[in-house]
């Protein structure tokens, strides 16, 4: 059949496609119960083998290009991933993430032993040698850190005015989620950049602690940091366990490409992201207008904390437990 | 071959192609979302920080959220484009070519930060000069590609003369080439359109301007016109 007769022939089916394309690119969602729905997939898979018919009989390259650009559309449309996105999120928070960290679990703990592992030995270190502190922070630091916490302090943390609780939710959501998207992209270096931020958040975490410890201001430090340590440590871990899989999957793919390896990597430590976002706002939101008050008793702020510790423990623990598929 | 088409096989058996955009192309479309994201924070800081102590925590979400997902707020919800994308005529797809999903977008564009390292995006245009789709590491691990969104050029128009036949049979890949030329001739140069119809000279039997008309006579022939 020559070009002219094909093209007469089908152009009719070619212009209804254009059409609903068309007007589907217009009122996105609308069209979706529309009659001429129905008939899309028939038209597309026409086109379909439209194309496969021009580029076999070598008709001109217009008319392929044209019927390429329609094939492509229609494919986009038609195999577009659905995201029903609100039921998505409740689902991924109540089954998904539990499920998902307790599946790599492996790495989970690798980083927690990474970044628990120098946390616990500087602490121990610093009421041993107490100096060892100096070699980590510098002097100013440490007495920012020292005036923060002391106990004649009316507001615990950082300075802070009566309006400035939502300042602090927002310095927080800025560098907290900041600092663990960097763990997490920073492990496609091999796992390396994971690997140092664990290590080195867990020294200067430890360090401060321990630190504070020793000058005995025991109250206002562990009073403040509780509450939101449980959501705030345990996002970090995980971020570097994501960051960690990355890496893995490059230094170990096993009988798969290191590009197949990572790619499959990528689309699982993506969904434990998702759950560090979630796990870093409610940190900041705890830290900032929990935290800072005193106007509980330390008591109270240590079972609260507590409770918030067994929340997150339990949460990761059980959740969504026979429910894996 | 050398080229920047990508076929992707549909479920359907056929290939459709993809045209990869390349490093300078991205560069251009980074550098005015850059411009762009930076007057978003600009704007942000002028506004806010008047506001007060609230003003300024409102102000370090936003920045964050811009910082961080603006490009994945584009590209999912305005058919893979950010703004700069767009105006150099590109975006990012899945490699099967669907349009690119949370998941994916969020992938390549936290990896940003590995692919800046070591300063200055060195890595991600490493990979990119190196990888035969132009895919900084956020692409590989996201599985996206960033291609041309292409718009259908008008249609050629193959010049009108009376259509005779060839004279001998002519195979499927010869048949396409006369068709091809007799496209292109309105915009090629008259010496080069006379170049190439010379080579026919076997066929046509003529040189020149007549050996030109005989190509596009037996080209409109083989379209169809009678």
């Amino acid at each position: 059949m020559n070009q002219e007769r094909f093209e007469q022939l089908h152009q009719a089916q070619w212009q209804q496609l254009e059409q609903w394309l068309e007007a589907r690119r217009e009122k996105k969602r609308k069209a979706d119960n529309d009659e001429s729905t129905a008939v899309f997939p028939h038209l597309y898979r026409q086109v379909c083998h439209h194309l496969a018919l021009a580029r076999e009989r070598h008709y001109s390259n217009h008319l392929v290009e044209r019927l390429n650009k329609l094939a492509l559309e229609g494919h986009t449309q038609l195999y577009r991933s659905r995201t029903g996105i609100l039921m998505n999120i409740v689902r991924f928070v109540l089954v998904g993430f539990p499920v998902l960290v307790r599946r790599e679990s492996r790495v989970f703990w690798l980083a927690a032993l990474l970044f628990y592992g120098p946390l616990v030995a500087m602490w121990f270190t610093v009421q041993q040698w107490p100096d060892v502190a100096y070699s980590v922070m510098s002097a100013p630091q440490t007495r920012q850190y020292e005036q923060m916490y002391s106990p004649d302090r009316k507001v615990l943390g950082r300075e802070r005015q009566a309006d400035s609780n939502f300042y602090m939710f927002g310095v927080y959501i800025w560098n907290n989620i900041g600092i663990g998207f960097r763990t997490f992209a920073t492990g496609l270096l091999f796992g390396l950049g994971s690997l140092f931020l664990l290590i080195f958040n867990g020294v200067v975490i430890g360090t401060v602690a321990g630190h504070l410890t020793h000058l005995g201001y025991i109250s206002t430090f562990y009073s403040f940091v509780v509450g939101h340590s449980a959501f705030e440590l345990t996002a970090i871990v995980i971020s570097g366990a994501a960051g960690l899989k990355l890496g893995l999957a490059l230094i170990r793919p096993g009988r798969r490409s290191r590009l197949r390896a990572l790619r499959e990597a990528a689309a699982i430590s993506v969904r434990l992201i998702f759950g560090v976002i979630l796990f870093l706002v409610i940190a900041a939101f705890i830290e900032a207008f929990w935290s800072s008050t005193t106007a509980f008793a330390p008591q109270v702020k240590y079972f609260v904390g507590g409770l918030l510790w067994l929340t997150v423990i339990s949460y990761l623990l059980l959740m969504g437990r026979g429910r894996e598929t | 071959m050398l080229d920047t088409l990508r076929d992707i096989e549909t479920p359907e058996g056929v290939e459709l192609g993809l045209r990869a955009a390349g490093l300078p192309v991205r560069a251009m479309a980074w550098i005015i979302d850059f411009l762009i994201r930076f007057g978003i924070d600009v704007a942000l800081v002028v506004a806010l920080t008047p506001l007060g102590r609230f003003g300024v925590g409102l102000m370090f979400i936003a920045v964050f959220l811009n910082e961080w997902f603006y490009n994945v707020l584009f590209e999912v919800l305005r058919d893979g484009a950010t703004p700069g994308k767009r105006s150099m005529g590109i975006k990012v797809v899945h490699d099967d070519g669907t349009p690119v999903g949370w998941s994916a977008s969020l992938v390549r564009n936290l990896l940003r930060v590995a692919d800046f390292l070591p300063t200055c995006y060195a890595f991600g245009i490493e990979t990119m000069l190196l990888h035969r789709d132009f895919k900084r590491l956020g692409d590989i691990a996201g599985g996206t590609l960033v291609v041309y969104a292409d718009s259908l050029s008008a249609p050629p128009a193959l010049p009108e003369v009376r259509p005779e036949p060839a004279p001998l049979a002519l195979s499927g890949t010869e048949q396409h080439a006369l068709v091809r030329f007799a496209e292109r001739a309105n915009t090629l140069t008259p010496e080069r359109a006379e170049e190439l119809a010379d080579i026919l000279e076997p066929l046509t039997g003529t040189r020149g301007e007549t050996g030109i008309r005989r190509v596009l006579q037996y080209a409109n022939y083989l379209i169809g016109r009678r």
